[in-house]
């Protein structure tokens, strides 16, 4: 997003190409940012909305890269991008949201972390940019039915011979501007472009590879970006901090570094980089919302190297009371209500036991899945962890080892927002020194 | 079809029960247990020092000794198991030390063995659907917690039998004679090992805990593949009035269930020997043999 408002604001054309139906990736989902507790929306907002509304980008969201043909030496491809079928013609949405108050269905949502749900017919976040709703094919009972009959699951013609009607449409018939189509198909759209920056961001391990635990059955047990969900005031909960299982207020919270990462044998062999920032800035939210809570946070060591982030751990400790322990957690598991947390604490060499209302992994930073995929593609290369590579690591770090292709953000490897903005900024320099080049040498 | 049996120390002096029950119930399988001609302690610890040799010699001649009737053998102790499995993988793995040992020795082993844990053979050879066809007196309504301790699953990469962290391979052989599996989280923490030996107390203190868990998810019984764990838990409980665990709780080897389900007569049962007598739990089942003898004190 950095990097297309750099480039857009120097006078070129971006087209910026996003999976999801809007933009602003993981940031949306954070309720607040380390080390300012700025709100992390209030933030990212200007920037999403600047992008949607800027002459020089057009924005392709629900849509991916279907493939790339190279067609000169250096930054000369032809794109084709697939945007998925949303079942809505956005030209008609006006985004007033009538779909979503009268869709009778609900699913858990991946933007909530599965912690909160969302209708089938959903805006993919709050302030979405764009503001326009996509239909889930798989879960909508209309386009179902629709493929019932025609697989003669149910028949095709009612009792009266009349040919059947689909079920529900709760949506069609609400849309004041009849923008819903569930005949709508995937497009293809073909773009030329002379040069691709890679930011295809991050994910994080998913809690069934961590069995000790709990393996994501236990549902007071979230992830990092669950609890962002759980503290967020766009949240399931609207900002009240309270547990999945039964919406108490947890008085006891547990965060456990590493959940995966810096553990070759189980997970990930590097070391997240955000998870200490963001376990103390959670730490101390959680604070801010229950003040009668305790927190606890397991660590290995704390790795705060950032302007103001040590200074940030501190508050934790010193303003919030939140108790850091060294050592691990070697397993959890329910009893009753609670969340039995077994650790050691390497400090007083005594073995931990808490019995926790809830518990927040911090799981490791991994690659998006898609990532692979994409490398192929483009020709890139990977390092063992599936991160992209830089031609040179060290002096050219956004340069990919493909002429005109560039590379910026958490898909190199885990790192936080300053950082993944000012490696855009740098892809984007690089990008308008290539043009440049070109320009002169033309 | 007869298998190739390592009984080890453990089994022929302090849990004799899981020896007898274990031989019957492979018999009554149809694949009785040969105990191999020759042998003797398997090490009891895998070694983990750099310097493994002395402590190697032990496994290399016993794997020679199962070399010499087929190359095949299973165990019921889960710690003969462990050691023999381990040492085997590691010997495949390194042959200079496999040389070392063997030319002290003088009793050639090739390293190429296959150690096997009696659960793996009913799982893989007999399954569960063909056990659960033998059996003729499904003890429908016992409410038993499989007990795994450590040593059986771990480490995984080379043991590679089950999940540690969510094992099933005894839940499975439990399901298959009728029993309802009782879940419970401690079913694979350490019941203290050896350390009843040096420093009893904690064993003790795990063993609590341990039992007190499986007592609160709602187990009669505790059943394990292991005659350490079964000690670790069992004994801590010999004294009738438990007031520091509010309670008793059997323990029992998955072959004496076994023993019971495909109704052998109770002699093979091996239960005598329990601080806390399991037998009180099979008197409400329509035994085929010998339900007479089930209150029979000793």
């Amino acid at each position: 997003m950095q990097a297309a408002l750099d480039i857009a604001n120097s006078g070129y054309e971006v087209l910026m190409v996003e999976k999801e139906p809007s933009i602003g990736g993981h940031m949306a989902q954070l309720s607040e940012t380390f080390p300012t507790l700025d709100c992390a929306q209030c933030i990212l907002t200007p920037r999403t909305v600047e992008v949607g509304h800027h002459e020089n980008i057009r924005l392709y969201t629900y849509s991916e890269i279907e493939s790339i043909q190279r067609d000169g030496a250096e930054g000369d491809f032809t794109v084709t991008i697939r945007r998925r079928a949303a079942y809505i013609d956005w030209d008609k949405c006006t985004g007033c949201g009538a779909c979503q108050e009268k869709c009778p269905f609900k699913v858990f949502s991946t933007f909530e972390r599965g912690i909160g749900p969302r209708k089938v017919v959903y805006t993919h976040s709050p302030q979405a940019v764009p503001n326009k709703p996509v239909i889930d094919a798989e879960n909508c009972r209309y386009m179902q039915s629709v493929r019932d009959m025609q697989s003669g699951v149910i028949p095709a013609v009612d009792k009266q011979g009349n040919p059947a009607k689909p079920k529900c449409g709760a949506c069609l018939k609400f849309c004041p501007t009849g923008a819903i189509d569930f005949e709508q198909k995937d497009t293809l759209f073909e773009e030329k472009v002379g040069a691709i920056i890679v930011a295809t961001g991050y994910d994080l391990i998913s809690m069934e590879s961590l069995p000790e635990y709990g393996g994501g059955k236990i549902p007071d047990v979230v992830d990092g970006l669950a609890f962002e969900r759980v503290l967020s005031s766009s949240g399931p909960s609207a900002g009240k901090v309270i547990r999945p299982s039964d919406g108490k207020t947890p008085m006891e919270v547990v965060f456990i570094q590493c959940a995966g990462s810096r553990d070759p044998e189980r997970g990930v062999p590097y070391c997240s980089k955000i998870c200490c920032m963001y376990t103390a800035k959670q730490a101390i939210l959680y604070k801010h919302h229950v003040h009668e809570g305790q927190a606890y946070v397991f660590y290995i060591d704390t790795r705060t190297g950032g302007k103001g982030y040590e200074e940030f751990l501190n508050r934790a400790q010193e303003e919030d009371d939140v108790v850091y322990l060294r050592g691990k957690v070697s397993k959890l598991f329910r009893e009753g209500d609670k969340v039995i947390v077994k650790g050691v604490d390497t400090l007083s060499n005594l073995t931990v036991e808490i019995a926790a209302d809830m518990v927040v992994l911090a799981t490791a930073v991994i690659p998006r899945a898609s990532s692979r995929q994409i490398a192929d593609m483009l020709g890139l290369v990977m390092d063992e962890n599936d991160f992209f590579t830089a031609s040179n690591e060290e002096m050219e770090p956004v340069i990919s080892t493909v002429p005109g292709i560039f590379l910026a953000g958490a898909g190199l490897g885990p790192k936080d927002i300053p950082e993944t903005v000012a490696q855009a900024s740098g892809a984007a320099a690089k990008v308008l020194s290539m043009f440049q080049r070109e320009k002169v040498t033309a | 079809m007869s298998i190739a049996y390592f009984p080890g120390c453990t089994l022929s002096t302090k849990a004799t029960g899981y020896d007898i029950s274990g031989r019957a119930v492979a018999q009554a399988l149809g694949m009785p247990l040969e105990e191999l001609p020759e042998w003797q302690c398997c090490g009891a610890t895998f070694p983990l020092a750099t310097e493994n040799s002395m402590a190697l010699i032990a496994p290399t001649r016993l794997l020679a000794q199962v070399e010499k009737v087929g190359g095949k053998v299973t165990t019921l102790c889960a710690i003969c198991f462990h050691v023999l499995r381990r040492s085997q993988n590691f010997l495949e793995n390194h042959p200079e030390m496999l040389d070392r040992i063997n030319w002290f020795t003088e009793e050639p082993y090739s390293g190429k063995a296959t150690v096997t844990h009696f659960l793996e053979i009913l799982r893989d050879e007999l399954t569960w659907k063909g056990l659960s066809e033998k059996v003729n007196t499904p003890l429908k309504g016992l409410r038993v917690a499989p007990y795994y301790g450590c040593l059986l699953l771990r480490p995984p990469t080379e043991i590679k039998m089950d999940d540690p962290e969510n094992p099933t391979i005894l839940h499975e052989c439990l399901t298959a004679l009728g029993c309802d599996v009782v879940d419970f989280p401690y079913q694979s923490e350490c019941c203290g090992s050896y350390l009843a030996v040096s420093k009893p107390d904690l064993p003790e203190k795990l063993a609590g805990e341990i039992t007190a868990s499986a007592r609160r998810h709602g187990a009669q019984a505790l059943v394990t593949a292991c005659p350490l764990c079964q000690f670790n838990l069992d004994y801590p409980q010999r004294a009738k009035d438990q007031a520091w665990n509010g309670g008793q709780i059997p323990v029992l080897y998955f072959t004496q269930l076994m023993a019971v389900a495909l109704g052998l007569e109770t002699a093979v049962w091996g239960m005598e020997n329990h601080y806390v007598d399991p037998r009180y739990l099979f008197e409400s089942y329509q035994l085929s043999v010998g339900s007479d003898q089930l209150s029979d004190e000793n």
